[in-house]
């Protein structure tokens, strides 16, 4: 790269920065070393890992068979003795093999043990829907393991956290699962070279707005950014806040930016039955129900299985369209 | 918890316009505190209100017109007694039925309480909207909300609540065609209901204006006596010892007047009359007297007179001043049974132990109800008048 | 004060008194009580408010002698003290 490049901002891909923040995890600590399906040989399902077997080897690139919970049960018990593993469930569809290990073993067992055992994992899950895999392979399971007391859970949706939330992880004592969206891979961004770390407990403004807080996570933030867009033209000014941890979720910042603009719509690609966004609802509810000058609104991913055919995926997603629509009603309604 | 109700502020008074609130939901207030400006034909007029307590809840709106006996307010005074009235005890019974205004129920919370709409559903206002109207004392009641489902929303709130301000007090301005509509009624009324007798009696002043020529002269321009004042005080005196000429005539039977409250008859400049009342005028010094005639002279012709003086006159004085007529033969302002004239006073040839000289006399009158009063108790009150002003000093 | 400062503060002070009546249109002669409809009430309250301003203080003998323009400014004008502006 020639000075004037380097000077400026670094632009890479999602995924590159995925493989960049893993890159720098092995070589920074000998604990660390991954373990997944396809994550050696193959490069990686969404080819996040291509090229690492063969820079790190394979005791640190660990190609695993077929079998969810064996993998993250033996990712606690290296986590317990003292490695850094990184789990990769190839999606959160899977994650459901190992939901027992999870949920019952991971959460639970510095709590059970009297913090004898420290359970310092990592999971990697790629999440959501677009890419035409219909019902079993679409889910948006983050806001279910938000549910879980001990587990931390990321959604990293810029390139910047995509690129330093896992070196944070690392650093959590804790089991934490980190969601990547499986439409964010190939969005490409500049990164900031002044950065270097980035914080795992706060929610960030991507836009300031004045209008109406759109809050959103993951694979939902650039749409929300879109409809903000979009408002922009007819003059409403939406606040975007990117939550960036389903849990535990910046309430404050969340009841800080509604109280301002008093009116919310909340963007989340899983079905809305006792999703996430029920949970935000409910939390500004709880702390800022005399700021708002408007109900409360989300837009939530059809509840549907999620059909295969193209047309009919991109309608029970959530779409900036719908995003603005919710928007407008709630500041100029009709 | 008391209502606080449009009082009559004159006996022809059917409504009033409530034009201002001086008060806020959660204001302590007392006998006497002025909460509210209403606009009625003799203009913008203070109301008081004659109860301690804190305000509860405004119940009628800025701009809203009312029939007299409306609840306006709740007042909550601490007791558990069932609403009364706390607005003045009026001596004047309002001519129109006592409507209620839309029933409202009392929330307790800090939010001002729910409306209730037309249609007896809930209007929808957010969180935001509500708290704010309770800070502001405004009411949500014809209230169009912008907001989703047609709520009442903050910008509604603090539109509706800018509009409502921007009505300025009333201080000048009396409409001129609901004044004269006012004095049509009431003088049309007193013609056709009460059978008056007059009387009069010619009063040498010689003695009371060199009283005053001496006192002034020792007084600073703010604090001299014009002779209005004495002529007032000798009036009021007087009244004291011919009660029934003090009074109101209501429900067929004479009621007398708690005190002597004296309506002095101000003519407002481009037409026009109102008579405020000097309350317990007899109990004033001349000077108490003259600061009063002041101040409601000139808080009659610029606005500021407040309820309590209207309506509570139990005698009215009409006194013709330097520009008037000789005399004046007055027209009793219902529900009260007398009134009292004086005309200009000039200077006339006057028997001095059986000489004639030149004398300063006033020509007062005397109307009074004749089912009240008979001319010797008229008479009465007349000489009684002469003799107090051939004693100045003991004004 | 000189004249035409006296002739302005009377014309301030009447509009006070009497907001709808034109002090411009009063001829040096005419008596303004009659001219303006200003009663004793009124005239009263001129004196004080001559009183307040200038600090003059005008016998109720003098009186007279301000129920025209004319005479109104002659008197003001003589110093019988200084008169404040």
């Amino acid at each position: 790269m020639s000075d004037a490049a380097a000077s400026s901002f670094l632009r890479l891909t999602y995924r590159e920065a995925c493989k960049q923040a893993l890159r720098q995890a092995l070589i920074e600590d000998p604990r660390v070393f991954l373990m997944g399906e396809d994550i050696g040989r193959y490069g990686g399902c969404y080819a996040v890992t291509k090229g690492m077997l063969e820079e790190f080897g394979e005791a640190r690139i660990r190609d695993t068979p077929l079998a969810e919970s064996a993998i993250v049960g033996a990712g606690i018990g290296a986590a317990i003795v003292g490695m850094r593993p990184i789990v990769e469930v190839m999606t959160c569809n899977f994650s459901l093999l190992a939901l027992d290990q999870i949920v019952n073993n991971a959460a639970t067992i510095p709590h059970m043990s009297g913090g004898q055992f420290a359970v310092p994992l990592v999971i990697r899950m790629a999440t959501g829907g677009g890419r035409r895999v219909a019902a079993q392979h679409s889910h948006s399971l983050e806001g279910w393991f938000a549910h879980i007391p001990g587990l931390r859970i990321l959604t990293p949706a810029t390139i910047e956290d995509a690129r330093f939330m896992l070196l944070g992880a690392l650093r959590d004592p804790n089991p934490v699962l980190i969601f990547e969206h499986v439409m964010l891979y190939n969005v490409e961004e500049n990164l900031d070279p002044g950065v270097c770390a980035v914080d795992i407990d706060h929610a960030k403004i991507r836009r300031a707005g004045r209008d109406v807080s759109l809050i959103a996570y993951g694979g939902g933030l650039p749409k929300a950014l879109a409809a903000a867009s979009l408002l922009n033209k007819e003059g409403i000014e939406a606040e975007v806040l990117d939550l960036r941890v389903l849990r535990p979720l910046d309430t404050a910042a969340i009841l800080e930016t509604v109280s301002r603009t008093r009116r919310c719509v909340i963007v989340d690609e899983g079905w809305r039955s006792g999703s996430i966004s029920a949970e935000i609802g409910m939390r500004i509810a709880e702390g800022a129900f005399f700021e708002l000058d408007a109900p409360l609104r989300r837009v939530c991913g059809r509840e549907v299985p999620m059909p295969y055919a193209a047309h009919l995926e991109d309608a029970c997603l959530p779409q900036p369209e719908g995003i603005a629509a919710a928007a407008r009603e709630l500041v100029a309604p009709s | 918890m008391i209502d606080y109700r449009m009082p009559a502020l004159g006996a022809d008074m059917e409504a009033g316009t409530l034009v201002e609130w001086l008060i806020h939901p959660g204001d302590k207030v007392k006998s006497g505190s002025i909460i509210a400006v209403v606009e009625t034909q003799k203009g913008a007029i203070e109301i008081e209100v004659f109860a301690e307590g804190t305000i509860a809840e405004i119940v009628v709106p800025v701009g809203q017109r009312v029939p007299v006996g409306s609840v306006l307010a709740r007042i909550d005074d601490g007791g558990s007694s069932p609403p009364v009235s706390a607005a003045q005890p009026e001596i004047a019974t309002p001519i129109a039925q006592t409507a209620e205004a839309t029933g409202k129920r009392f929330a307790p919370l800090v939010p001002p309480p729910l409306t209730v709409g037309a249609t007896g559903t809930r209007p929808k206002v957010t969180p935001v909207a509500r708290r704010r109207a309770a800070a502001l004392g405004f009411d949500l009641l014809h209230v169009t909300g912008s907001g989703v489902e047609g709520s009442i929303r903050l910008a509604d709130v603090e539109r509706g609540a800018q509009r409502r301000a921007e009505p300025t007090r009333h201080v000048a301005g009396y409409d001129a065609a609901a004044m004269r509509a006012a004095i049509t009624a009431a003088m049309s009324r007193s013609k056709r209901e009460i059978p008056h007798y007059y009387l009069s009696e010619t009063i040498e002043l010689g003695r009371a204006l060199a009283w005053l020529e001496a006192s002034n002269a020792a007084r600073a321009p703010q604090d001299r006596l014009l002779p209005a004042a004495l002529l007032l005080k000798a009036s009021a005196l007087a009244v004291r010892k011919t009660p029934r000429l003090n009074g109101v005539f209501l429900d067929g039977e004479f009621k007398p007047g708690d005190g002597v409250h004296i309506g002095w008859a101000v003519s407002l400049r481009g037409g026009g009359l109102i008579a405020p009342a000097i309350r317990e005028a007899d109990k004033k010094s001349l000077s108490e007297i003259m600061s009063a005639l002041r101040d409601i002279v000139e808080r009659a012709r610029k606005g500021g007179l407040r309820s309590s003086e209207l309506g509570s006159a139990t005698i009215t004085v009409t006194s013709l001043g330097d520009r008037g007529a000789e005399a004046v033969a007055a027209i009793i302002h219902p529900p009260q049974v007398a009134i009292i004239g004086f005309g200009r006073i000039v200077t006339r040839p006057w028997v001095v132990e059986d000489k004639i000289e030149a004398r300063p006399v006033v020509a007062a009158t005397l109307a009074g109800d004749h089912r009240v009063t008979d001319g010797h108790i008229g008479g009465l009150l007349l000489a009684n008048i002469r003799d107090l002003l051939q004693e100045p000093d003991n004004l | 004060m000189n004249q035409d400062e006296i002739k302005a503060l009377l014309f301030e002070l009447i509009g006070d008194i009497a907001p709808e009546a034109d002090p411009s249109s009063l001829s040096q002669e005419e008596d303004m009580r009659t001219a303006l409809d200003l009663d004793s009430m009124d005239f009263n309250n001129l004196i004080i408010a001559i009183h307040e301003r200038t600090g003059r203080n005008i016998p109720e003998a003098d009186y007279n002698k301000l129920f025209t323009l004319k005479g109104a400014l002659a008197y003001l004008s003589t110093a019988s003290g200084e008169i404040k502006s």
